[in-house]
């Protein structure tokens, strides 16, 4: 067994920047810039730097790029893809939030 | 090794044309992609269908597949000595010791292949390959959450030597996860994937958390809830009742006139966040009657019900 690491965060109170993003999903700055412009992918902000992104968005760009190696979609194809999982994980989180509140049994 | 049909899970006969491989390929894709389906088993699927489009799609792969000739899937064989050498494998000795089906075809032809793959199909040569990236599903306990855990993965990864050839190796990791992780929470580990090759960047490893259902606590984000059993005179006179936390249990007040359903909140009892203030917990009143009834509990309850206002008054009122 290796020595214990400590592990990443992906949430919201870590940032990434573009560059780190094209490193870690797989996507070209091409794609990522294209799917932020569209608003598939949020960033948290802009600068004289570029752009920056909440961690949370390595997962999204990830999903994005097996989507883009597998099942060959284009940008546009992974923009709908992407808002489509996005909108399928929310109501998932609402109805976990619903059951939660069901009694057991 | 076990013999796979790449074929069969493609679901196309053995002379099928490059396109009709691609068609299938396609369909099953779509279906069994795990990002995007509901079927069970998508992701073992999806990962069968990868390894088979994998090999066929490319020209040199496939007739290397073909040359081991049709045999029942899951056989047990070895390919002929002579094989790696015949279908383009290099001339060094092939060793088939320690090595997946999968893993077989990974020095023959060009790139493909997709992550959730498991076999890198990248080619050789000096050119720098950064290392795999893996994404791992692990369930913890809500203990676990709320106190922060050190997971002992026994991981399983494909490594090449410095010939090209691909091999299984073990690849244990300890990971601490901090106190707060809850169902959905990615955590990434830099540099814990595959290894890179020729100077390649080390691959990443992703954690996928999910928490494990409790007998007591259901979880949604950072609270928890809980089912409260009351008696009917608790819940109408109020009563001090002692609750479980994930800390310790805690004294709650049920105030008079409680009815099932109505959740009282416990600030800041739920999950911690790693920054921030800890979710809350939710006891959810259940007003429990007993099945049996003693003579005198079953007299106490004639009285009550006769002096008790009818619940039911407004379903005469008009809309």
């Amino acid at each position: 067994m290796t020595g214990e690491t400590d592990v990443m965060w992906l949430d919201e109170h870590r940032l990434v920047t573009l560059a780190e993003l094209v490193q870690v999903s797989g996507l070209s700055e091409r794609e990522l810039l294209e799917l932020v412009q569209g608003g598939a992918i949020a960033a948290s902000g802009s600068g004289a730097g570029g752009y920056t992104f909440s961690a949370r968005v390595i997962t999204v760009a990830r999903t994005a790029c097996r989507l883009r190696d597998d099942l060959e979609l284009d940008v546009r194809g992974l923009g709908v893809a992407l808002r489509l999982l996005e909108r399928v994980s929310e109501l998932e989180a609402e109805i976990s939030q619903l059951r939660a509140q069901l009694p057991s049994g | 090794m076990k013999y796979t049909d790449y074929y069969a899970a493609l679901g196309v006969e053995r002379g099928a044309s490059a396109d009709e491989i691609k068609k299938a390929y396609r369909r099953l894709a779509q279906k069994y992609h795990p990002d995007v389906s509901k079927e069970p088993d998508a992701e073992a699927k999806f990962k069968e269908v990868a390894e088979a489009y994998g090999t066929l799609k490319d020209a040199e792969k496939r007739a290397a597949y073909d040359a081991l000739g049709s045999r029942p899937e899951g056989e047990e064989f070895r390919p002929p000595p002579d094989w790696a050498r015949q279908h383009g494998g290099g001339n060094a000795q092939f060793s088939f010791d320690d090595v997946d089906f999968a893993d077989l075809f990974s020095r023959f032809g060009g790139a493909g292949g997709g992550q959730f793959g498991g076999s890198p199909f990248g080619g050789g040569g000096s050119r720098a390959i950064p290392g795999q990236d893996f994404e791992v599903p692990v369930e913890i306990s809500i203990e676990d959450a709320f106190k922060g855990t050190t997971l002992e993965l026994n991981l399983t990864l494909t490594e090449r030597d410095p010939s090209g050839q691909a091999r299984r190796v073990p690849h244990p990791v300890k990971a601490r996860v901090a106190p707060g992780a809850v169902d959905g929470q990615r955590l990434r580990l830099p540099g814990k994937g595959g290894k890179g090759t020729n100077g390649g960047r080390d691959g990443d490893l992703y954690l996928d958390i999910t928490l494990k259902p409790h007998r007591l606590y259901r979880a949604t984000d950072h609270d928890l809830y809980l089912d409260l059993p009351l008696t009917p005179a608790e819940a109408a006179l109020g009563a001090s009742v002692e609750v479980p936390t994930p800390a310790g249990a805690v004294n709650l007040r049920i105030p008079a006139g409680t009815s099932s359903g109505q959740k009282l909140r416990l600030g800041g009892r739920g999950l911690p966040r790693p920054r921030g203030a800890a979710g809350d917990l939710f006891a959810v009143a259940q007003i429990v009657v007993p099945g049996s009834l003693s003579e005198r509990e079953r007299e106490l309850y004639r009285e009550l019900g006769e002096t008790a206002a009818d619940p039911r008054r407004h379903f005469g009122e008009g809309a």
